[in-house]
């Protein structure tokens, strides 16, 4: 490989302290070097960065891209497509459709065309991994990977039954290694289990399990303490129960401290931070401080956002009962679809309008979780691509957090009661470059426990971005002037200038393979496929890298 | 590709035995075969149906030429060079078939008709076409075939003969196996078989309605109106022939169902009303989960016809009939179906893989196909390859090469080949086509 030199560009890597410095990056063979130290030691290339903004590359760390839920709402959606932007093949790429749930070849471009070159799928059955793995190569240029559903598998209720934690743990590092995932995922823990054994839900977090005799809490604490005792990177990743429901955010308080000091991460926090009664939509408010209060104070904790911004997009979920529940207060078409031993899924087109009160309250509530939590080091910016709204987003929230103005018209504008039953109004915190690339790149990456990413130091992957300064954030951070992705340049100008497929990220911990068997025997009685055709190998894989356990 | 770990050297003429080996030839996708191979031949297939039978054991190796070029044989490179030449010179290439390959071929074809602005249809526009329609207008409450077996007390057959055309179904996935919560198997589950005529179907269904033909979407919409407690006029009874007191039994049943299921058909899919009577079924099915817990699914044909479905989706995000000519996908059945395109004549070319359109498309399609250059996969000498201008002899899938199908319900399976074959297959065929077009294609545009 040859020796690439950005020069002079103005660097903001908060992992390495560096705020806003002007620097030299240099890089070989994907990584960041030292600066040569012989004197005469010339780059192969040098890109005069000089004026720009230079950021690691952008990391989403909870979105919905790949699989059969995606895929299906790809199906489901050809109506919007008639109105998005196409992707028109060009010399070196090939061609895709846009809307809320773009095709594989497509979101990588955007995402890549976005500054963005690491992105991870968060709710992935374990059953159709092998699918998973055949999109994830499909969609080019960024680093990926998958969180593994496991908050209403069978095997993990019934070990948790009879507190056979032995077998949880081994079952979770197996699972993890079948499937060639990521991390743990927990959706609704329980609740979709309720939903698919008779079409209701967990109401709480110590409801019982029909069949199963556990409590999401029970589910909770297992889970998170199996990633533990695995040393898993990323810490169990929980979409608390009640998703939506005004008065939530008594069960994600109860959620955070379920976890009893275990490292957890709470996903698309927005959604599950509303006060009032279900059946009175008058009373719906933001209970953010109270949560925050707690989230301030718990290092255990750290959260994605789940941002909702107003646009037309499809919500879509392995919380199969809530899928449900938008068809029936939305009326529009529903998918859903029941995973035998391991999940749900709900898929239903949703519009966010900033002339609903509920809607523009939601917004709010994102912003306030961005503005109230103190240490950006443990929030990470999310939409829950694409169900608050695309990833697209990303700049135009940027801007909302970096000016108050901008946040303030919009206030003005949405019905006007949102200003009594949030704090949104009374935030006059405005968000430094420094802070975005924390909760951009920096943060998620130490979230996910991804050395090698989020940073510009010694030995991190060379993923950078860079930006030309611009006053309108959105305008800056929507148009790149570069990417550059294991040292090279991919993105020039909007323009892919290099088709590349990027690699998948994999967990693979030890496990006790005396447990193995009863693993085995049990799969054999339930499941329709065989137990020899489960797990993914690595070797038909694209290119894979292991993340290590801690 | 995605080839899943081999028990056997393949090259080994000694007698060998593949376990959860897979069988591709209807949308079961059963896995669970032990395949027997003595001298590149399927002696022995436990655990296959009297279809899959007939796959395995008439899928030896034929003597036939690698490739033809106008009937003449040639070699592959002469006939990769045919192909492209053939691609690359059209002005409205079609890309059809797809069901009976790997999805890692189906992703490469796609690939070919990306780079080539052509028509990417697959099997799929002319059997559960209209149920894709049908999934965009309603959307479809599903699930996988295990929660059919360890869930459903109530399993609805419409308009299809699975015990001729699924034979496992039954047995594998749907009436008889005992689940995690059907600990009795069959006797814990209420059949119903809706169809126009009396099949072999009809022996393993407690309930046989017998509906007028051209009535399904009738009863379907009826049922929706029972469910809700709607007076339905009793000309019903006439249109469909099925009297009110048995349907609104049969509602009554559906609502005490802890979990209902409907499997339906092409007798639902291809008869009078197409997507409107997918649409009816899909509705219904969602509908009852106001009551209880209810999903529909359709019964697909060839193994991997699923994931043609999906592979399409997630390349163009269209699941049949895309084209691809002005530089993005566009979508609209009826315009870029196949047999539509060629019976308007507007192909130029036709790539088709493993699919015999000359056996089965209208006379108008055959016609126009006859008349242009058209390349053809296939493990047989089909009548499409007969009038092929280059003719490919491939392995077969799930017998000689490796890779990933996706059940009727979206699982994807691993492939484990049982013998090897001195053909190429689909992916490797594909690739070399797909390689050789960029490559002329980036010189070209470096001039």
């Amino acid at each position: 490989m040859a020796l690439f030199r950005i020069s002079g560009g103005t660097v903001y890597d908060p992992r390495n302290n560096i705020d806003g410095e002007i620097r030299d990056l240099w890089m070989d063979n994907g990584r960041i070097v030292e600066r040569p130290t012989d004197p005469n030691c010339r780059a192969d290339k040098t890109l005069d960065a000089t004026g720009t903004v230079v950021m690691p590359g952008g990391i989403d760390m909870h979105c919905h891209i790949a699989g059969p839920k995606v895929n299906a709402a790809r199906k489901m959606m050809p109506d919007e497509k008639r109105t998005a932007q196409p992707i028109t093949r060009t010399r070196l790429t090939r061609s895709g459709s846009g809307g809320s749930v773009p095709s594989t070849f497509a979101t990588g471009y955007l995402y890549a065309g976005l500054g963005y070159t690491t992105a991870f799928d968060a709710a992935i059955p374990p059953l159709a991994a092998r699918h998973v793995h055949e999109e994830l190569e499909d969609t080019p240029i960024i680093d990926k990977g998958f969180y593994v559903l496991m908050g209403n598998n069978h095997y993990v209720m019934k070990q948790l039954q009879a507190n056979q934690t032995e077998h949880l743990t081994t079952y979770v590092s197996w699972l993890l290694n079948a499937t060639k995932g990521f991390a743990a995922k927990l959706v609704n823990p329980g609740g979709v289990e309720v939903w698919k054994s008779g079409g209701k839900n967990a109401t709480g977090i110590d409801d019982s399990v029909d069949h199963f005799d556990v409590s999401p809490r029970q589910i909770i604490a297992g889970v998170a303490q199996a990633v533990m005792d695995l040393a898993l990177p990323h810490p169990v990743h929980i979409h608390c129960n009640n998703l939506g429901l005004p008065g939530n955010w008594m069960t994600t308080l109860e959620t955070m401290k379920a976890l009893e000091g275990r490292s957890g991460h709470l996903t698309h926090i927005q959604f599950h931070s509303y006060g009032g009664d279900p059946d009175q939509q008058h009373t719906f408010c933001s209970k953010v401080p109270e949560l925050v209060e707690y989230f301030n104070t718990h290092e255990n904790l750290t959260v994605d956002v789940g941002q909702v911004m107003f646009d037309k997009t499809t919500s879509m979920t392995a919380d199969g009962p809530l899928g449900y529940f938008l068809h029936k207060v939305t009326g529009r078409k529903w998918f859903s679809a029941d995973t035998e031993m391991e999940s749900g899924c709900g898929i239903v087109p949703i519009t966010y309008k900033d002339s609903s009160m509920v809607h523009a309250l939601q917004w709010a509530i994102g912003l306030e979780w961005y503005l109230l939590a103190k240490d950006p080091w443990r929030i990470a910016m999310s939409t829950d691509h694409p169900n608050g709204g695309s990833f697209l987003a990303y700049p135009e929230i940027i801007a909302l957090l970096m000016d108050r103005t901008r946040r303030k018209e919009v206030l003005n504008r949405v019905p006007a009661s949102v200003k009594q039953r949030c704090t949104l109004e009374q935030l006059d915190r405005e968000y430094t470059l420094n802070e975005i690339a924390i909760i951009t790149r920096a943060a998620p990456a130490r979230i996910l426990g991804l050395e090698h990413k989020g940073h510009l130091g010694i030995g991190a992957d060379a993923d950078v971005t860079i930006y030309n300064p611009h006053s309108d954030r959105q305008k800056m951070f929507e148009l790149p002037r570069y990417v550059i992705c294991r040292g090279e340049v991919i993105v020039d100008d909007g323009d892919i200038i290099k088709d590349v497929t990027g690699k998948l990220l994999h967990v693979a911990p030890a496990y006790d393979k005396t447990i193995v068997p009863d693993i085995q025997s049990w799969f054999e009685k339930y499941y329709t496929i065989q137990f020899r055709n489960y797990p993914v190998d690595l070797n038909p894989l694209h290119e894979y890298q292991e993340i290590p356990t801690k | 590709m995605n080839i899943a770990e081999q028990d056997v050297n393949p090259k080994s003429n000694q007698l060998t035995v593949i376990k959860d080996a897979t069988c591709t030839f209807c949308g079961c996708v059963c896995d669970d075969m032990e395949l027997t191979v003595e001298n590149n031949r399927i002696t022995k297939a436990k655990n296959a149906c009297v279809l899959g039978k007939a796959w395995f054991f008439h899928h030896g190796i034929q003597d036939r030429p690698n490739a033809t070029i106008e009937g003449k044989p040639v070699s592959y490179e002469e006939a990769f060079d045919a192909a492209v030449e053939i691609l690359l010179n059209a002005t409205y290439p079609i890309t059809y078939g797809l069901s009976d390959s790997t999805s890692e071929a189906q992703r490469v074809a796609v690939a070919i008709t990306d780079w080539i602005g052509g028509t990417i249809d697959t099997t799929t526009s002319v059997c559960h076409g209209p149920s894709g329609i049908a999934f965009q207008s309603v959307g479809e409450v599903t699930c996988s075939l295990g929660e059919i077996k360890n869930r459903a007390d109530f399993i609805i057959f419409w308009g299809g003969n699975p015990a001729e055309s699924h034979p496992r179904h039954f047995t594998k996935y749907s009436l008889m196996p005992k689940g995690e919560f059907i600990p009795n198997g069959r006797k814990d589950r209420t059949v119903v078989l809706i169809d126009v005529r009396k099949t072999k179907s009809v022996k393993a269904a407690d309930i046989f309605l017998q509906i007028k033909p051209r009535s399904d979407f009738e009863l379907a919409w009826a049922l929706r109106g029972l469910a809700k407690g709607i007076d339905i006029d009793s000309s019903i009874e006439q249109k469909i022939g099925i009297s009110l007191a048995t349907l609104r039994d049969m509602m009554d049943r559906m609502k005490e169902a802890k979990f209902g299921v409907i499997l339906f058909g092409m007798g639902l899919t291809m008869t009078r009303g197409k997507h409107l009577n997918s649409e009816a079924v899909l509705a219904l099915a969602r509908d009852m989960n106001q009551y209880t817990r209810w999903c529909a699914k359709p019964m697909r044909g060839h193994g991997n016809v699923t994931g043609a479905d999906n592979v399409v989706s997630w390349t163009t995000g269209f699941p049949f009939g895309v084209n691809l000519n002005r530089g993005y996908p566009r979508f609209n059945p009826g315009e870029f179906t196949t047999s539509d395109v060629l019976a308007r004549g507007e192909a130029d070319a036709a790539l088709i893989i493993a699919s015999d359109p000359m056996s089965n498309f209208s006379q108008p399609a055959r016609e126009h196909l006859k008349t242009i250059k058209s390349i053809v996969l296939d493990p047989k000498l089909t009548d499409t390859a007969k009038h092929a201008t280059v003719a490919f002899t491939t392995s077969t899938y799930g017998i000689n090469t490796g890779g990933t199908v996706y059940r009727m319900d979206d699982v994807p399976i691993p492939l484990r080949p049982a013998f090897e074959s001195p053909y190429k297959g689909d992916y490797e065929i594909l690739k070399a086509i797909e390689n050789r077009i960029r490559g002329k294609q980036l010189a070209s545009m470096m001039d």
